[in-house]
């Protein structure tokens, strides 16, 4: 009975538990790390300025990423809301991505450029003075807080370590890029940029 | 994807495939029904029956099912599955539906002028369907604004309220520009200046301040708001001599709105939203502020 022999046996069980757990992964996953539709930048997508990433920072910090997903599907539902629905290109640069699956708010692909920035700060202050029906959470601290600066340059390049084309100069010239601002303008600069490199009209 | 990595894709996916049914197969039977496997584990003995024939069964559909879809559907590496399917003519096919369906009532409303398409009441609930989704973000579910966003049902407009300057607005957006006076006027002039405004609209405030104001409002206010303070759509400046404020019309506002200035502004939606749904939101934005003008008109 082969049955008997993988039972009595621990090595071959073991061979073939990873070959069992392995294979959907080697098979859906690893092709994707070097195909060129996931691993080439769209037309026209920049890396993310210091302040961006900053903001993008305390996005993942304030846990918007758990309500709001940024990742519009390829359905009509979808697309006549948000936009064009993403494409793998426009997210080469980001580390970690952001997709997500849970919308309690809604998608945020993009989301950039759709208001204005004084929109942004007022909401981002209380939803409710602008969205009464909101029950987005307030954020009212990151008009108090300066960004910290100390570990932006730290941030880029660790990012081009993983293949963001970040230059000399933007690394050393991170610091600098975002001392003084408000947590809130680089969450705001963050926002202002997304999905905004792939255009189209409902 | 290249010719290796569709043939990584497909000889893993063929070796789970034909792996599982070696599996299913070779352990089907046991040693038969009421056998045991031999050990004896604390007098515990362990039964060798052959699998249930429902579970088997079941097991070897969903292996026909895995066969089946990996030919009609793209799933074994570049092979694109007998019947074409993508995800991207999936969505085009329900878009283009969506079209045949709703185009002819868009064009239809295009071509009529927005002034018409406001009366038709099955025109204006499209555009407020539109506008739940694209303005009331900024200017509420019932148009009536906040702090920094206009109330759209007032009709009083800073950029103009008739069909072409609201189009206008909500397809190239409009950017607000009050500079901010405090640095050049300095506290006194500011405080005079506020008084001014106040007095405009009609506020008590210290007769005396106001007066000061006047020159004030010469100097710095006037280009823009105009002599009687009426305000100027061409720049988006208010009329400052009505009881309507975008930013307030408190003492402290109004002095904040001159020391540190205003910038509102409307984003352009013209890459965002077509012209026949610009066109509809203009209709419904348009039938908003005629209402209270005609329900005026009803009560006299």
């Amino acid at each position: 009975m082969i049955h008997d022999k993988i039972e009595r046996n621990v090595g071959l069980m073991m061979v073939l538990i990873v070959v069992a757990i392995s294979f959907g992964g080697l098979a859906e996953i690893v092709p994707l790390m070097f195909l060129k539709q996931t691993t080439e930048p769209v037309a026209g997508l920049k890396p993310l300025t210091a302040l961006q990433v900053e903001g993008r920072d305390i996005y993942i910090r304030e846990g918007c990423n758990v309500c709001h997903s940024q990742m519009i599907r390829p359905f009509r539902a979808e697309t006549e809301r948000y936009g064009h629905y993403s494409v793998a290109g426009e997210f080469v640069y980001e580390h970690p991505f952001l997709w997500g699956s849970k919308r309690t708010g809604p998608d945020l692909a993009r989301v950039g450029g759709r208001y204005s920035d004084a929109w942004h700060r007022a909401h981002m202050y209380n939803p409710r003075d602008v969205v009464p029906e909101s029950n987005m959470p307030a954020f009212p601290w990151l008009f108090d807080h300066e960004v910290d600066s100390s570990q932006t340059a730290a941030k880029l390049s660790a990012l081009r370590t993983v293949g963001v084309p970040y230059t000399d100069d933007d690394i050393a010239g991170a610091a600098a890029a975002v001392q003084g601002k408000m947590e809130i303008d680089a969450l705001i600069a963050y926002l202002q940029q997304l999905g905004t490199v792939l255009k189209e009209t409902r | 994807m290249s010719n290796f990595w569709s043939a990584w894709i497909i000889f893993l996916t063929v070796a789970t495939i034909v792996g599982s049914t070696w599996l299913l197969m070779g352990n089907r039977k046991g040693r038969g029904e009421g056998q045991t496997t031999g050990h004896v584990y604390d007098e515990i003995e362990e039964y060798d029956n052959p699998l249930p024939a429902w579970w088997l069964y079941m097991f070897l559909a969903s292996i026909v099912f895995a066969i089946g879809y990996l030919i009609a559907y793209p799933g074994l590496g570049k092979f694109p599955g007998m019947l074409g399917w993508t995800q991207v003519e999936a969505w085009q096919s329900e878009i283009d539906k969506a079209e045949r369906t709703y185009a002819p009532l868009f064009e239809g409303y295009l071509a009529q002028p927005v002034e018409t398409v406001a009366q038709d009441p099955k025109a204006t609930k499209m555009g407020q369907r539109l506008f739940a989704n694209n303005c009331a973000q900024c200017h509420g579910s019932d148009a009536r604004g906040s702090h920094g966003f206009p109330n759209l049902t007032d009709n009083d407009w800073l950029y103009g309220g008739d069909a072409a300057a609201i189009k206008h607005s909500i397809a190239y957006g409009r950017a607000g520009q009050m500079p901010a006076w405090g640095a050049v006027m300095g506290e006194e002039k500011t405080a005079q200046a506020t008084a001014y405004v106040q007095a405009l609209s009609g506020q008590d405030t210290d007769a005396a301040l106001a007066e000061a104001g006047k020159a004030v409002y010469g100097t710095y206010c006037i280009a823009c708001h105009g002599v009687e303070g009426k305000g100027n759509p061409m720049f988006g400046a208010p009329d400052l001599t009505d009881d309507i404020w975008l930013y307030g019309g408190s003492e402290s506002q109004i002095r904040r709105s001159i020391a540190n200035g205003r910038q509102g502004q409307m984003p352009a939606h013209k890459d965002l939203l077509d012209e026949a749904r610009i066109h509809l939101i203009t209709a419904y934005v348009y039938s908003l502020s005629q209402k209270p003008i005609q329900a005026g008109a009803g009560a006299q």
